[in-house]
Parts: C-alpha cells; sequence; structure tokens
C-alpha cells in the first residue's frame, strides 16, 4: 500500500481545483502518515488556520490539503525576534487506489488537521480460513 | 502565483542583535548541554524550536510561537526577570500494530529560554493557546514604558 509523496507542485490540471489568488508565502505542512489495518491517517501541522479555511480535494488519486491562514500580525509590527513567517498552507499525495475516497472523514484541533482515509474492503487483510481434511 | 517554500526560514537573522544575546544561542550550533539535556531537540532548518516570534508595543512585549498539537497540560511557561522560558512535551501517537509511511512531525520535549529586551512585569503575564499558536502577553515593567514629556512654556 503505497503513499507517494510529490515534491513537486503538480500541474494545475492535476489538482483541479482554482489557483489560490491570495499573495504571500505558502508553506508545506510536516505531516505523518501511518498505516492502520483498516485505515491510513495522515496528520498534518497546520497551526493558525480554521477548519472552515481547511480545503481539502481528493480527485484522480491525489490527495491535496490547502489551509488559508490569515496573518497575525501586520507591517509595522516592531520584531525583537522574527524566525517564522505565517502564510497558508498546501500539500499533495499520491494515494493509492485502495482508500475508499467516499468514506475519508477530517478533523481540526490544536492546529493539526487528522484525515482518516479507510482502506476500501479489497484493501484490508483477511485472515483466509485453512479447511482441515 | 506564490512560491511554495518548505518549511520555514526568515532572512532576518540580523535582529537578533537588537535583544540581549539569547541564552543558549540559537542560531548556529548549540552548545553541547543543550542537546544533551533533550532526548529529541526537533530543528528546523537547524534552528531550535519552538521558532519564536517576539515583537513590542509601547506597553508590552509580545511572544508567539506555532505548537500544534500541544494543549495547555503539554506546556510550561516562565518568567523569570527578563527571561522567558517555554517548555513542553510533544506527545507521541505510539500504537500497537501502526506503521509509518512518513514521521515528519517531531515529538518529545522541548525547552528553549530567550532574554527579552525590558524588564516584564511578571505578575501580569497572559498566555492563550489557540489553534496551535501561542501568544503570550509580556506586559513592560510600570518602570521602562515611555512616558510622555509634558513641555510646560515657561515666563
Amino acid at each position: 500500500m503505497a503513499t507517494e509523496f510529490n515534491p513537486h507542485e503538480p500541474p494545475e490540471a492535476e489538482v483541479g481545483h482554482a489557483e489560490p489568488t491570495r499573495s504571500g508565502p505558502v508553506f508545506r505542512p510536516n505531516v505523518d502518515i501511518l498505516e492502520k489495518a483498516d485505515e491510513l491517517l495522515v496528520l498534518a501541522d497546520v497551526p493558525g488556520t480554521q477548519s472552515d479555511k481547511i480545503d481539502i480535494r481528493f480527485e484522480n488519486g491525489m490527495l491535496t490539503i490547502h489551509a488559508q491562514v490569515e496573518p497575525r500580525q501586520d507591517d509595522k509590527t516592531e520584531y525583537q525576534l522574527h524566525e517564522y513567517e505565517s502564510g497558508d498552507f498546501l500539500r499533495t499525495f499520491r494515494i493509492s487506489e485502495e482508500v475508499d475516497p467516499s468514506k475519508i472523514g477530517a478533523e481540526y484541533a490544536d492546529g493539526v488537521l487528522t484525515l482518516h482515509l479507510p482502506k476500501s474492503e479489497a484493501a484490508r487483510p483477511r485472515k483466509i480460513p485453512v479447511a482441515g481434511t | 502565483m506564490s512560491a511554495l517554500r518548505t518549511g520555514r526560514y526568515h532572512p532576518l537573522a540580523e535582529l537578533r542583535d537588537e535583544m540581549d544575546r539569547l541564552v543558549g544561542d540559537v542560531f548556529g550550533a548549540l552548545p553541547r548541554t543543550a542537546t544533551q539535556n533533550l532526548p529529541y531537540l526537533p530543528l528546523v532548518g537547524n534552528r531550535p524550536f519552538p521558532a519564536l516570534n517576539v515583537w513590542t508595543t509601547d506597553d508590552a512585549v509580545y511572544a508567539e510561537a506555532e505548537l500544534p498539537g500541544l494543549s495547555e497540560a503539554d506546556l510550561e511557561i516562565s518568567v523569570m526577570g527578563n527571561e522567558l522560558t517555554i517548555k513542553g512535551q510533544r506527545p507521541d501517537i505510539e500504537q500497537e500494530g501502526v506503521k509509518y509511511h512518513r514521521h515528519e512531525r517531531g515529538v518529545g520535549p522541548f525547552s528553549r529560554t530567550v532574554r527579552l529586551g525590558v524588564e516584564i512585569d511578571a505578575d501580569h503575564v497572559e498566555a492563550t493557546l489557540r489553534d496551535g499558536v501561542l501568544l503570550l502577553k509580556l506586559p513592560k515593567a510600570e518602570a521602562v514604558r515611555p512616558r510622555k514629556i509634558e513641555v510646560k512654556t515657561r515666563g
């Protein structure tokens, strides 16, 4: 069961949604991808957004996460230390066809987006009973 | 179309000289003791965790850090003199029978201390944590707040 990460931003046609029109930096969130017996779990660090600002699309085997982040300081801020910028989050994954797309669930809490990608029936591990003679 | 950046980078490293030198130099090599104390020290581009933005107004110093996946119970924030320490632990999600395809999100303990440039009223520090963003408001001590001096005409 492979989930390949596509390190290159895919062409818009492949992703299939409108190019983001907001200016400003865009960041690639850190993720964990875990495989359990019945599902894949994707956890993405996307602090500073809200559940209604997160767009998740799954099409043609590509899962795209796009979270809008409002700037929290303005241009006039007098920084003593400025180690990071805020900006939208965007990342795309190739997900194998063994995921049932109609059952993908998502929740957002404490700045972490959790995606549940249930495996389709065919992909679940099966115990094969062995008949005796 | 915005540039897609991996991780985070800010080129204004020279701004740190405006602040007093940070306790435990955070740019470049970390002192030996710091890495020994922490079994896991997540680094983002050779910078310590968490990355901080610190700014001032007339009345207060503000510090912000992105700490996704942490709740109040995972954090310990303290102020001593004009030193701010943010300590915490990102919980692990170790589970039985789980296989990682990707494991980029750091886990484990962290601690960072910075020296703020001004004296702080430690009794009135406010901290809020929302959607993984920690915001601290550290009011400046009365003595260091800018005062308007009224000019009276003479004669």
